[in-house]
């Protein structure tokens, strides 16, 4: 079994792991990290999203074999950054989440859009949280966080 | 009598041969070499044959989102062209899912700069129809739709592309089968190309 | 703040027991073996009276935390902070500083009207209102009691606030303080309850307890279990429900690096094939590769097309009287143009709750310990104890945080922890997660059943409806479960029939009746369950017929109300003028949709603006008015009923059923059966809740039933079309 170097929010670890396992597996048994969700295991849901070169992505379907050394951010690490924190007081702020299962993901997407579009239309909102699986449907609040942390992010 | 006879039969058959030549000829009045384009035309229904299957045309939508898997149902999760460059937006993005190369453990194919074709290389219509091998040779050789491609640089593209060559090695499905690759192979898809630019790049009439 | 409950702290257990013998005496443990309702059923169906010690439900600990105890299942719908604001409420706790804790399975924590340890039937509130109140009240009593000990006043000269004690000439003691001593007090037998005016937290809008875990990754749901030397376990199932094993190559499985072990395992129907490994990457890899022959000769396989042509023909046959009110024969008199003859179709739906399903438990011979997010604790437990040989009070269970549940945990069978057990005994000593993938949800069964309605109206002169015969067609849910002597009568199941032979609309000459056909699918009450597929045909046809008398919806619902009908009254009312202001000068291309519908006790109103996007519904706007009684948290209600109504627009997803063809279920994963998305779900929800200060009732089923016959009565408008059959699949 082959030995991967990872870079996870800022931090080195190390795995030795099946090339074949998802990132998303490693995460979550191989590192103890929780945070980042298994929903669906096809990418249809997102509760899996974390940042690798900082783009949003669906660790599920990410083989640790195909993840070198570009950095990987979860949502254990998305609150040390300015925008992930904002992100996350919205939606502490406005009550957003029910059972809670989906809202990693829910979160590490809404981060991707706002530091990419700061101030983003419902339209861009859509587009964006659109491949997200909210099952108890907390879609309006979404909305509202996302433009509540918009209008607190300088 | 039968010196004549033959001189006349002779004299016959060069003028009706020298009139198809002729026939031929300007009937395509913009082509040099007359056999030529009727082989480039065969040519460019094969070229057609690969354009219009799902490993390829699941990319080259009309519409606001790409297709995926033979029955080319809309692409899950939702995801969407996001504008010109057609990589997706912010929260999902093509290149989120797909890697540098296929993974097949997981079911999710991959190549270098994975994105939509710009909709000025739609080969469907919006109602994911393909469109016809007349419509889609305009659209492919149209110079102001194309990046400027000429026929030499289309050689080009379905020569070293990746994302083009992408389509004979298109990896394993979620269920670990393999995706069906295009009806011809890639070197014949990159031969029928160079007979189809050798010939003009003609295009087939109609629309 | 949410802490786990980890072991030490359940070894509390025998704590409690020497605290209740000691403290009360008044104790009851009335532990009811088997099935609990069916033991309540031969008593004659009253709940025998309780009494809660509050240190079962209260834990003042020395550094001024308060941990409440709840006694039910938090999946979302905020439970864990509505009944720890009832209990801090009454004791005059400081709410900043309460923590709620999910009890584990046990006698104390059973809902007190259904003696089992539960949540559904959105009875959360409803049933434990009056018990946390009280406990809460109790609490603050035997804690006045021992501040007015200690300062040799009586307790009348001391007053409570914000978890202190003051007295008299400036005295003052923490709740911390006075804990132990408050704890050997007797615990009063009756309390005085706080009136309206007194309550702090009651009726106020109160954040969340468990947002911030939620959103920084801290929060351990059922699937995010690790323990030292923990195995992972998947089953392969059958494909047809009840299938066997009859034989398995497992060489390639076995082959896999982590696999630990393969064997056939008995499920609640069948057999399957259990692959334990360390972690669950390999135990799926090896799953994939097992070569399963399955015997499929002695099961039905169900299939949905022929079901449809059984069903049709059923539904023209006499069936189980459900209700029969005024003259059978008054449809027949009504001429043929002011008829209407409706057939309804509903698809099996399967929850599909976020997080799959899952179950750990370790077996150790003379006990073991569960962990699981389970809505049916008590009934789980059993089960758990059955299969391993022990005794239910050998077992303990934990209740884990879960990722949603729609009624999917709540099973009478306990499949999902009969499997993991069996599973466990196999592992003696080591603990085992048993995982369910998506696939082996959207597969398992257990769905909201198919449904065929037959519907004749007959219509009178005033354009309301004359005579009704009303035919349903479906699976009973509770038949052959320990349910069925509270919900099956006369061959009608009431889950079925709720909505329709309830009705709350005046119908002079109405006939109800059902056909409940056998079938080989497991089936399950889905969120808001007989509603589901009540509300829509009641609520289309009202319209329909409203829309014959050229009548507003609003007010020709309000004419054919009883007046009995107080909260669909005053839900309507308030439905009217919250949406005065858009309901009648909508855009063009956007149509006015409205249903109301009361279920479990709660009354419901709703307007929503429609357009037509991309060939699907867009549901721009949604006004709510609901009558829930006492609103104890009305953030709570507004986000259940905000999100509630998104959850119902499942049903009129394009791919949103389950289908079979042979046996076998046809969908997979969310790529074949697809959930709303925040596109399908209303951009906006605007919620009004009509004061009260009646006792309380449920909101995480109400919301359901309203949304999908109000989007489609607004499509009706826009396309003139009358849409029965369920998903949408094209407007």
């Amino acid at each position: 079994m082959p030995t991967y170097q990872l870079n996870i929010n800022g931090e080195r670890r190390e795995v030795t792991v099946d090339s074949s396992t998802p990132l998303l597996w490693v995460l979550r048994e191989d590192l103890k990290m929780t945070g980042t969700k298994f929903g669906c295991g096809i990418s249809a849901c997102g509760a899996c999203t974390v940042h690798l070169a900082g783009i949003a992505t669906r660790s599920c379907i990410v083989p640790i074999s195909h993840v070198g050394d570009r950095p990987i951010v979860t949502i254990e690490g998305i609150g040390q950054d300015a925008v992930g924190r904002a992100v996350q007081d919205a939606w502490v702020e406005k009550d957003v989440v029910q059972c809670g299962y989906c809202q990693s993901g829910q979160i590490m997407a809404a981060v991707a859009l706002l530091k990419h579009t700061p101030k983003p239309t419902e339209k861009n909102i859509e587009e964006s949280m659109g491949g997200n699986i909210c099952r108890c449907a907390t879609y309006p609040r979404i909305r509202e966080a996302i433009k509540s942390a918009a209008a607190q992010i300088k | 009598m039968r010196r004549i006879r033959l001189i006349l039969f002779v004299s016959a058959a060069v003028l009706t041969l020298t009139l198809y030549i002729v026939e031929v000829r300007f009937a395509r009045a913009d082509v040099p070499d007359t056999t030529t384009t009727a082989q480039g035309l065969r040519a460019w229904e094969q070229v057609y044959s690969v354009l219009t299957h799902p490993r390829c045309i699941n990319c080259h939508t009309a519409t606001d989102y790409p297709q995926q898997g033979d029955d080319r149902r809309r692409h899950v999760a939702n995801v969407v062209r996001g504008g010109a460059e057609g990589k997706g937006v912010p929260g999902l993005n093509c290149a989120g899912c797909h890697q540098e190369s296929n993974a097949d453990s997981t079911g999710v194919p991959g190549g270098h700069n994975w994105h939509l074709a710009p909709l000025s290389m739609r080969w469907q219509d919006i109602n994911d129809r393909p469109l016809s091998s007349a419509a889609v040779c305009r659209a492919v050789t149209d110079r102001s739709k194309n990046h400027n491609l000429d026929g030499p640089a289309l050689l080009k593209h379905h020569e070293e592309e990746a994302l083009v060559k992408w389509a004979w090695n298109p990896g394993r499905r979620p269920d670990g089968t393999m995706r069906t690759l295009p009806p011809i192979t890639h070197e014949q898809f990159v031969a029928a190309t160079r007979q189809w630019v050798e010939a003009g790049t003609p295009c087939p009439a109609g629309r | 703040m949410l802490a786990r409950f980890t072991q030490q702290q359940f070894d509390r257990r025998g704590f409690l027991r020497v605290s209740f013998a000691a403290a009360s005496g008044l104790f009851v443990s009335l532990y009811l073996n088997g099935s609990s309702i069916e033991a309540m059923a031969q008593e004659g169906g009253q709940p025998p009276a309780k009494v809660y010690p509050p240190d079962a439900f209260v834990n003042i600990r020395p550094d001024g935390k308060i941990v409440i105890q709840v006694n039910r299942l938090e999946f979302g719908q905020g439970v864990q902070t509505s009944l720890p604001m009832l209990l801090a409420d009454e004791m005059d706790a400081d709410w900043s500083n309460v923590i709620a804790e999910l009890a584990p399975a046990a006698d104390i924590y059973k809902d007190p009207m259904f003696g089992i340890q539960m949540v559904g039937g959105s009875g959360s509130i409803a049933h434990s209102y009056q018990q946390y109140r009280e406990l809460g009240a109790k609490t603050r009593a035997m804690l006045l009691a021992a501040a007015a000990e200690r300062w040799s006043i009586t307790p009348d000269k001391a007053r409570t606030e914000n978890s202190v004690v003051y007295g008299p000439d400036g005295k003052s003691a923490t709740y911390a303080q006075l804990a132990s001593d408050a704890a050997r007090k007797p615990v009063p037998a009756t309390v005085r309850l706080k009136n309206p005016t007194e309550l702090r937290l009651v009726g106020k809008k109160t954040k969340r307890l468990d947002s911030r875990p939620k959103c920084d990754g801290s929060m351990k749901f059922g699937l995010d279990l690790d323990l030292p030397g923990m195995k992972v376990a998947v089953v392969a199932h059958p494909p047809v429900f009840g299938a066997r094993v009859k034989s398995v190559a497992d060489n390639e499985a076995r082959a896999i690096e982590g696999v630990r072990d393969v064997f056939e395992i008995p499920l609640a129907k069948g057999t399957g094939v259990a692959v334990v490994a360390d972690k669950f990457w390999p135990a799926k890899q090896a799953r994939s590769r097992l070569k399963i022959d399955w015997d499929l000769a002695a099961v039905e396989k169900a299939d949905s097309s022929e079901l449809w042509t059984k069903y049709r023909q059923l539904a023209r046959t006499p069936g189980n009287v459900a209700l029969t009110q005024g003259d059978a024969k008054a449809l027949d008199q009504v001429a043929a143009p002011n008829k209407i003859v409706a057939e309804y179709e509903f698809p099996f739906l399967p929850h599909a709750p976020m997080e799959p399903l899952n179950t750990t438990i370790r077996f150790d011979g003379d006990r073991a310990e569960v962990w699981a997010g389970s809505q049916f604790q008590t009934v789980d437990q059993i089960a758990v104890a059955e299969v391993l040989g022990l005794k239910p009070d050998q077992v303990i269970f934990h209740t884990e945080m879960a990722g949603g549940g729609f009624g999917r945990r709540a099973v009478g069978d306990s499949h999902i922890q009969r499997e993991a057990a069996a599973i466990a005994k196999r592992l003696r000593g080591t603990p085992v997660k048993l995982v369910w993938s998506r696939e082996d949800d959207v597969q398992g069964g257990y769905y909201r059943p198919m449904h065929l309605h037959r519907v004749e109206v007959g219509i009178g002169p005033d354009g309301l409806p004359l005579a009704w015969r009303h035919m349903i067609v479906g699976q009973s849910i509770t038949a052959g479960t320990a349910f069925e002597n509270f919900t099956v009568k006369n061959g009608v199941d009431s889950t079925m029939t709720e909505g329709v032979a309830d009705t709350h609309y005046k119908i002079p000459n109405f006939h109800v009746a059902v056909h409940h056909p056998k079938v080989n699918v497991p089936v399950l009450w889905w969120r808001s369950v007989g509603h589901t597929h009540t509300a829509f045909v009641m609520e289309t046809l009202i319209d329909e017929l409203a829309t014959r008398a050229k009548a507003d919806p609003i007010a020709y619902r309000r004419k054919l109300l009883k007046p009995e009908a107080k909260k669909l009254h005053s839900v309507l009312d308030l439905l009217e003028k919250a949406s005065a202001s858009w309901r009648n000068s909508l855009p063009r291309g956007h149509a006015l949709g409205v249903s109301s519908h009361e279920s479990f006790g709660t009354g419901v109103a709703c307007a929503v603006d429609v357009s037509i996007e991309n060939k699907r519904p867009k549901i721009h706007r949604a006004t709510i008015a609901v009558d829930c009684g006492l609103a104890v948290n009305p953030l709570s209600v507004e986000s259940q009923f905000q999100a509630g109504v998104g959850f119902g627009m499942s049903q009129l997803m394009a791919k949103g059923a389950i289908t079979l063809k042979n046996g076998v279920v046809e969908q997979r994963n969310f790529d074949g059966y697809v959930p709303p998305y925040i596109i399908d779900a209303p951009m906006a929800v605007d919620v009004h809740i009509v004061p009260s200060t009646e006792a309380p009732t449920g909101c995480g089923e109400p919301p359901v039933p309203v949304i999908s016959p109000a989007v489609v009565n607004a499509l009706a408008r826009l396309t003139g079309k009358r849409y029965r059959t369920l998903p949408l699949v094209s407007i």
